[in-house]
């Protein structure tokens, strides 16, 4: 492919992919103070890895001075999406969404990663996606050895887009969506929530979408899994595809807004954010989208925030779980929803558990949902300083708010030699309230 | 740059640790300084004092202009390689190497980030003062070579009075030690302080021996707000006669409160024309007894609201102020200059009347905040790069703010250096016979002229 795309070609192609963007691009006054957070500059050491290099790159491409080259889809490709930069940026530059708009340049440009094309054209067809993640799950111990005890296992051939050695979780035999009725009813309910399983708790962490039905159903609450529903489209956004993003979102929110729930709850920060941020976003310019998703986006929540500040959970009703436990916030939800705190009051309400914070709880763990997938090595560098932090609390396990953090700190567990845990934090409230029964 | 000279560096420094691709070269174009941006002709990162030897011969031999670089976070153009050639990236020398605890002294490389040496000492009980407000990603090379520093300036200085020796590079690659850990050293001129501050145009640092200060063990703050400017000054002027030397004596202007208030909502009154935040430091009694003086003083001279912290989380909202100042300026335009000029601390409320005259005449957009007590003063222009009627009004604005500051006896830059940006104003502050012999000392020491040409002395 030729290397001589430049602003223009684009620009004719679509005349406001790029262009639009010069505005917020001079608002970044390059005083480098992204540096101090980013992950992935910590790791490279160059300024092409860290926000104002990858700002300047796209100024540089709009001015014309560069091409938009395969080394610049390089340079935006190494981003988590941690959403670190932005946080601490004293102009305000949204640095993060600013990277994926050069990403879904240099996608229009030059086509996306031939692993994540493929990953992606599987994901559109819903039926299909299904069926193959079923296959997996039922396959899956074929390909897997699972490590004993955990929910976690090592490809014992390549997967494409896998390195050899990574720990996955395994893929259900049955999907959480299959092991349970669409409505789960309990004897006069508070209130009716739908349940957004996201494609890693339905496929793989069954275990967390168990917890949370089992907790909901101890607050007296009627949940819905609506059986239409299909992956929230985060990782394609990610990756710059756009349009295939649209068409996941769209799915997502005409499924949804048939029920008429009093609630949308999920139990991963990047499905939350994408509800209540990224989907008004996507569709801010077509009116009958747009209240749509608005409507939604208002009555969605993350899991220990709908428990904590909705529901308010009686805790007379919690048995003791004895364990030591810290916590990792993924970025997504400390960064992008902005809940940490509620997360914190579920453990902190546990009897017997005793919290223990690391160095640093929010900084990201370098799975970056698909940034793994293309980055691996560069993903377990960022990983390996976040189980070292996990490490110096001693404690007996960790526990997160979502799957592919989930997924990407038992990797890294496993890779440092740590005989822990991670667990969602859900499922030791689970195991809080069936401690509580036994009482 | 030829080919042949590109191969050679990779052949010094490893494959790797050259950077050539336009993508690359344009990431190094630049630093924080608003409108300066030029492309280097490679980026080449040594991994320790041989290799930045041989890089500097190889450049030497060639006539090849040299660019040091720590994190490009300075304000003057400093790393911007506006001839092309080499930018040298030093952040791979980055271990802090030896804390000696019997001399109080720290022994580290260039590329260490300053808020990663004080990290590492906090725990002995120990700080390195010079905190430039880019701590946190800031090279100890780049700040020594910018002679940082920072809020705690009046009491503490600046980098210069902080580093005891240095391991320095030449422009012909050779290595040169100055000073070393005696407290007292007057053998021969005092190359260590003329090192410090040169802004990578006489050597290439890759070794820092700095001395380190006993952390105070409390901390005060307090925050006073004046409808009048000139009660604001003499109440600086009657805490520093009474004999206190806070660590941190800050002033905003009115432009900046009203900035500061409508983007963080502290609380601060508009009509205020400033706003004193002071800290004193030290001994926990005497804390407390400076404290009380402080307060005096500013009722004294007729403050129209004081408040003292009585905790760490009073202390960080008497702070939030301060902080917010120049992320609330930067976020109303696109450009911000963040400049530098510092007068004798009697005259600030005089500069700070000029600033606000000067503002107003040319029709551009200026806040100042800065460290009253040591008279350094940041006028901060925003404005648009891109629209060059309103540049025209900036500069303007600009020569007469830096004239006016030369005027009240003041200089050009109270810590960030002169780099590119300050330039034309400095034979006006030092006349030509200084002129003169600043550029006869780096003829001297860089005959080639490859360190950083044309920055700081100008052409030679
Ligand atoms: C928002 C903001 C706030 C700031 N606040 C302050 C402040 O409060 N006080 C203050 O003093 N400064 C401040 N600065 C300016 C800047 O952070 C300092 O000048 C800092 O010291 C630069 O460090 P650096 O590692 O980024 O150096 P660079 O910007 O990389 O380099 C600075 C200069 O030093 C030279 N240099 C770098 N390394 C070496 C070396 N090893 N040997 C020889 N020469 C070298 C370079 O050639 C250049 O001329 C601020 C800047 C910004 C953007
Ligand atoms: S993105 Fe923000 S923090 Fe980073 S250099 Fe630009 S202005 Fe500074
Ligand atoms: S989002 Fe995270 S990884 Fe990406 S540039 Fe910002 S800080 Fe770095
Ligand atoms: S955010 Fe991740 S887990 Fe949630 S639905 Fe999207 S891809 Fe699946």
């Amino acid at each position: 492919m030729t290397d001589k795309i430049t602003a223009k070609d684009i620009n004719e192609q679509d005349k406001t992919l790029l262009a639009d963007l010069q505005d917020a691009l001079a608002n970044c006054m390059k005083c480098g103070n992204c540096m101090e957070v980013c992950p992935v500059y910590k790791e490279v050491g160059k300024e092409a890895a860290v926000a104002r290099g990858k700002l300047s790159l796209m100024e540089g491409v709009l001015k014309g001075a560069i091409p938009l080259s395969a080394a610049f889809d390089t340079a935006m490709s190494k981003c988590v999406s941690c959403k670190a930069c932005t946080a601490k940026c004293p102009c305000g530059v949204p640095a993060d969404e600013l990277i994926l708009r050069g990403r879904q340049a240099a996608v229009k440009a030059r086509g996306l990663h031939p692993i994540k094309k493929k990953v992606f054209a599987l994901l559109k067809n819903r039926q299909l996606f299904d069926f193959s993640l079923r296959m997996a799950g039922i396959f899956g111990p074929l390909n897997f050895k699972k490590l004993p005890g955990k929910m976690a296992s090592l490809a014992r051939f390549p997967m494409p887009g896998m390195d050899y050695k990574r720990v996955t979780a395994p893929f259900a035999s049955t999907p959480l969506r299959n092991q349970y009725p669409e409505v789960i009813k309990v004897d006069k309910p508070k209130m009716r929530v739908g349940f957004f399983t996201g494609c890693t708790i339905n496929y793989m962490y069954t275990d967390v979408g168990q917890s949370v039905l089992n907790v909901l159903k101890e607050n007296n609450i009627e949940v819905t899994m609506p059986s239409l529903q299909h992956c929230c489209g985060t990782p394609v956004y990610m990756s710059g595809d756009v349009d295939s993003a649209k068409i996941l979102a769209k799915h997502n929110i005409e499924v949804f807004d048939e029920y008429n729930f009093d609630y949308i709850v999920s139990a991963c920060g990047s499905c939350t954010e994408a509800f209540r941020i990224e989907f008004p976003h996507l569709f801010h310019d077509e009116p009958r989208m747009k209240e749509m998703t608005e409507r939604l986006a208002k009555k969605t929540y993350e899991i220990s925030e709908f428990l904590i500040d909705v529901v308010k959970i009686d805790k007379s009703k919690l048995g003791p779980v004895n364990t030591t436990v810290t916590l990792h916030d993924p970025c997504h939800m400390a960064r992008g929803i902005k809940v940490t705190k509620q997360p914190r009051e579920v453990l902190k309400s546990i009897p017997g558990l005793k919290f223990v914070e690391m160095k640093q709880p929010d900084r990201c763990c370098g799975s970056g949902g698909s940034f793994s997938l293309g980055n691996y090595e560069l993903s377990r560098k960022i990983n390996d300083k976040k189980i070292a932090d996990i490490a110096s609390t001693n404690a007996d396990l960790v526990a997160t708010s979502c799957g592919t953090c989930r997924m990407h700190l038992m990797d890294g567990l496993h890779q440092n030699k740590l005989d822990k845990n991670a667990l969602h934090v859900i499922q030791l409230l689970d195991q809080s309230y069936q401690a509580g029964h036994k009482k | 740059m030829e080919k042949h000279h590109i191969n050679a560096l990779k052949e010094i420094v490893g494959e790797e640790n050259v950077l050539t691709s336009a993508e690359d070269l344009y990431c190094y174009s630049y630093d924080a300084t608003p409108g300066h941006s030029h492309m280097p002709d490679a980026v080449v990162s040594p991994a320790n004092t041989m290799e930045t030897s041989q890089i500097l011969k190889l450049a030497n031999d060639n006539c090849i202009p040299v660019y040091t670089r720590g994190s490009g976070t300075n304000l003057s153009a400093g790393c911007v390689p506006t001839k092309g050639g080499i930018v040298l990236l030093m952040t791979r020398l980055n271990k802090i190497l030896e804390v000696d605890l019997e001399n109080l002294v720290a022994v580290a490389e260039p590329g260490v980030i300053v808020a990663d040496l004080n990290k590492e000492i906090a725990t002995l009980g120990l700080i390195y003062p010079p905190d430039p407000g880019t701590v946190a990603t800031a090279t100890l090379g780049g700040t020594v070579a910018e002679n940082a520093g920072g809020l705690r300036g009046l009491k503490y200085g600046v980098s210069k009075h902080y580093i005891m020796g240095l391991e320095v590079v030449l422009a012909n690659g050779d290595i040169m030690n100055t000073g070393g850990k005696n407290v007292k050293d007057v053998s021969g001129y005092d190359m260590t302080k003329l090192f410090t501050g040169s802004e990578g145009t006489l050597c290439v640092i890759t070794k820092i021996i700095t001395k380190l200060v006993p952390a105070p063990e409390a901390k005060k703050a307090m925050m006073a707000i004046f409808k009048d400017l000139d009660n604001a000054g003499k109440a600086v002027s009657a805490i520093i006669a009474a004999k206190i030397i806070p660590a941190t004596l800050e002033i905003m202007d009115n432009a900046t409160i009203r900035t500061v208030e409508d983007y963080a909502k502290v609380g601060l009154p508009l009509d205020a024309q400033a706003v004193l935040l002071i800290e004193v430091d030290g001994n926990p009694i005497v804390v407390e007894k400076e404290a009380e003086k402080v307060m005096e003083a500013l009722k004294a001279n007729h403050a129209d609201f004081v408040q003292i912290a009585k905790d760490d989380a009073e202390r960080d909202k008497l702070w939030a102020a301060r902080r917010a100042a120049l992320p609330a300026l930067a976020k109303l335009r696109p450009t911000t200059y963040v400049e530098d000029a510092t007068v004798p601390r009697n005259k600030v409320p005089d500069f700070l009347r000029a600033v606000s005259s000067i503002a107003k005449a040319n029709n551009v957009t200026i806040g100042t905040f800065g460290h009253a007590g040591d008279g350094n003063m940041h006028p901060t222009i925003v404005c648009d790069i891109r629209q060059p009627e309103e540049m025209k009004r900036v500069y303007k604005a600009m020569d007469e703010m830096f004239s006016a500051a030369i005027e009240l006896g003041g200089t050009l830059s109270g810590e960030h250096g002169i780099g590119l940006g300050k330039l034309p104003w400095m034979e006006q502050q030092h006349g030509p016979v200084t002129m003169n012999a600043m550029k006869s000392i780096k003829r001297a020491l860089d005959p080639n002229l490859i360190l950083n040409p044309g920055k700081l002395v100008g052409e030679c």
